[in-house]
């Protein structure tokens, strides 16, 4: 077959563009544009640094924040306990002796690193950003490369502002067509990685498209990103649009008056080619998607929230099988149940998947007049100080705070529980978080990952709700 | 230089998807060392709610004690981009991992940690977990051959990148080796910086 063998998909465009040099045949050594670090993977990249005599190349690309291991109870580093004090000193520190940039907890803006990268404009189409954390490919959302690193690569790009690559395969997830009511763009990407698996994506980078993702708001689409480390993928993509421009203008760090007119003619350079070739291509129909939950302990375990929690003798594949066996034995789940039947004991709306403006204002409007159940543990955490002072601006904070949820300070927190926001053993949480692995919210915690509307809606019916088909729910600005 | 990258015993970890949080939980993140992460590994699986070992779990059992070959199922190592799971991985003592498949993030983390991942087809992945079913193995890992070999003269050979494996052979520095394009980094710099202004 032939085809124009110019012709690039957004991710090649993206890849060519950074390369410096030739490490051997198959590496090449890519620059970095931003590199976004953060308490917990930081450190001994530093210590690394420092023993062998080497300097930040590029400290004014680089840009700390404090979010893994933060207090939501309180904005101080006491507040974080002994040990995660200790690290979150080790970053101050390292940023002040490298003159990093920090958003620590006395700063307004302070918040999870995927959530203020945009905000401060610092994510912009066509960069590469990398951060030591595996849901940096939450920035693919503006058509940035980025994706997570590991220490010793965090060092590598604290002292060169360079990484070794190998070109990845390219994967292209069209979704065309329109979402029902209350299907969210988290309904989007769950579904996607039920029908990929967890590692669908491996050895790919994922390049979202079609008109159900150009219909998206960009705090959509970084949730989508976000989620395409969950199916395994290097990093999740979508080309900009005037949606992404309107974002970036006017952040603090989007590139100035004088540069707008030649960036914005750039970014409208960055997509994938009619004739590019992809090495594997999925369509999927927005329409056909229905609200999400997980029922297993990855993320590939997940269904309608309106189907039955399948038998494991439904899967053909004998480690699936005991996957499955082990998950649900894990979970305290029984093949044929509802889950619409099944109580939850605490509710998280939070992390770098969902706490960004839209999601708060998704979960206030169906709590809206209502009240969080009787012994259900409700809690918003939102992303940013950014997202705080709008939602308070907006009045969600009353909302949540009038129906019974603790309205916390921004943080990781219940996303993965490295402070003290922990699910006890047994208990099960409808969390819009992203990742469901066994522990992961606490020893013996149950997670069950689903939209901020369903969360939303499963603290006040103090169980599962199938959002599509409730008749009752509140939009946001009416009075009950 | 011997060409056998390692040797030793063989523990079976008969699971896909094992994730990160599992190779280390949270609790163990807070800490600003590269050290002392041994302890740490399979935490949840490894130890029962009281502290003491989980005889159940495979690690913890006598045939498997100072096993420095970790054979295992699809997608080892997905999910957090967390250095600290192949460093405890290490730290206990094993220096190879053999699996259908891994995480992208956990593969670069352990080869940056001099670690030999190996990647086999589902079909081999069972032909060894069969061999484990017959009693402790003992195996070696021939680099320089690209041979796991079973004693006896039986081996099964293995792909890998060219690249990875003159870096596991030559033990180069990651950073040194980049550093070599210090004069191309700086030329990239400065054509950035008159291309795209904006982005610093």
């Amino acid at each position: 077959m032939a085809h124009d063998s110019s012709a690039k998909t957004l991710y090649q465009k993206i890849y060519a563009s950074h390369v410096v040099g030739k490490l051997n045949p198959s590496t090449d050594l890519l620059y970095v544009d931003r590199h976004l670090i953060h308490e917990v993977t930081s450190p001994q990249a530093f210590s690394g640094l420092k023993l062998a005599n080497r300097s930040v190349r590029r400290p004014d690309l680089t840009f700390a924040t404090m979010d893994h291991n933060v207090s939501t109870q309180r904005r101080s580093i006491d507040a974080a306990g002994d040990t995660s004090r200790k690290q979150l000193e080790a970053l101050a520190a390292n940023c002040e002796e490298n003159r990093i940039p920090l958003l620590d907890l006395t700063h307004p803006d302070q918040g999870i690193v995927h959530v203020i990268g945009p905000e401060q404009g610092l994510t912009q189409p066509g960069m590469i950003i990398v951060c030591g954390d595996s849901h940096t490919s939450t920035h693919g959302a503006f058509g940035a490369l980025a994706f997570g690193i590991g220490t010793s690569e965090v060092e590598h790009v604290l002292a060169t502002q360079t990484l070794p690559q190998q070109q990845a395969k390219t994967l292209k997830v069209e979704i065309n067509g329109e979402l029902s009511g209350h299907v969210t763009p988290k309904d989007v990407i769950m579904a996607v990685i039920g029908k990929l698996g967890t590692a669908g994506g491996n050895g790919y980078v994922a390049e979202f498209s079609g008109s159900a993702i150009r219909a998206m708001s960009m705090e959509g689409r970084m949730t989508l990103c976000n989620m395409s480390i969950e199916m395994g993928a290097k990093a999740g993509l979508i080309a900009p649009d005037q949606t992404t421009f309107d974002y970036i203008k006017g952040k603090a760090h989007a590139p100035k008056a004088e540069h707008w007119d030649a960036a914005v003619a750039y970014w409208q350079s960055l997509y994938s080619d009619a004739d590019a070739v992809f090495d594997t291509v999925v369509e999927i129909d927005a329409a056909a998607i229905t609200p999400q939950i997980t029922w297993g302990t990855n993320p590939e375990q997940v269904m309608a929230v309106d189907q039955s929690v399948p038998s494991p003798d439904s899967f053909t594949d004998a480690t699936k099988r005991d996957a499955a066996e082990r998950a649900l034995a894990y979970m305290g789940l029984e093949p044929g149940q509802k889950l619409t039947d099944c109580k939850v004991d605490v509710v998280f709306i939070g992390s770098c998947t969902n706490s960004r403006i839209e999601d708060l204002r998704a979960a206030a409007s169906v709590v809206q007049g209502k009240k969080v159940a009787a012994g259900v543990r409700a809690l918003v955490v939102p992303g940013s100080g950014v997202v705080k002072r709008q939602a308070e601006d907006e009045g969600l904070a009353v909302i949540f705070k009038d129906a019974g949820f603790e309205w916390r300070e921004p943080g990781c927190s219940m996303c993965l529980g490295m402070n003290d926001d922990r699910v006890e053993a047994g208990q099960r949480c409808a969390s819009t978080s992203n990742r469901n692995f066994e522990g992961r919210q606490g020893r013996g915690a149950r997670t069950h990952l689903v939209s901020p509307a369903m969360a939303a809606a499963a603290a006040i019916a103090g169980k599962f709700v199938n959002i599509a088909a409730q008749t009752t729910v509140t939009a946001a600005g009416e009075q009950p | 230089m011997s060409k056998i990258f390692a040797q030793g015993l063989v523990c079976p970890l008969d699971k896909n998807n094992v994730d990160t949080d599992q190779i280390i939980p949270k609790q163990f993140l807070t800490s600003v060392s590269r050290d002392g992460f041994a302890e740490a590994m399979f935490f949840d699986w490894r130890y029962l709610a009281d502290g003491s070992p989980n005889p159940e779990f495979v690690v913890n059992r006598p045939e498997y004690k100072g096993a420095s070959i970790l054979l295992t199922r699809a997608n080892f190592g997905c999910g957090s981009s967390r250095e600290h799971a192949p460093w405890a991985i290490k730290q206990y003592g094993f220096t190879v991992i053999i699996a259908e498949s891994f995480a992208d993030i956990f593969f670069n983390n352990s080869v940056n940690n001099a670690m030999l991942l190996i990647q086999l087809s589902k079909t081999n992945i069972d032909l060894l977990f069969n061999r484990c079913q017959q009693g402790p193995q003992q195996w070696q890992i021939d680099l320089a051959s690209q041979e796991i070999m079973f004693g006896n003269n039986a081996a099964m050979g293995f792909n890998i990148d060219a690249d990875i494996k003159q870096r596991l052979l030559s033990g180069l520095d990651f950073i040194g080796s980049s550093e070599q394009l210090n004069p191309q980094i700086a030329d990239y710099e400065q054509s950035r910086k008159a291309s795209q202004p904006w982005l610093g």
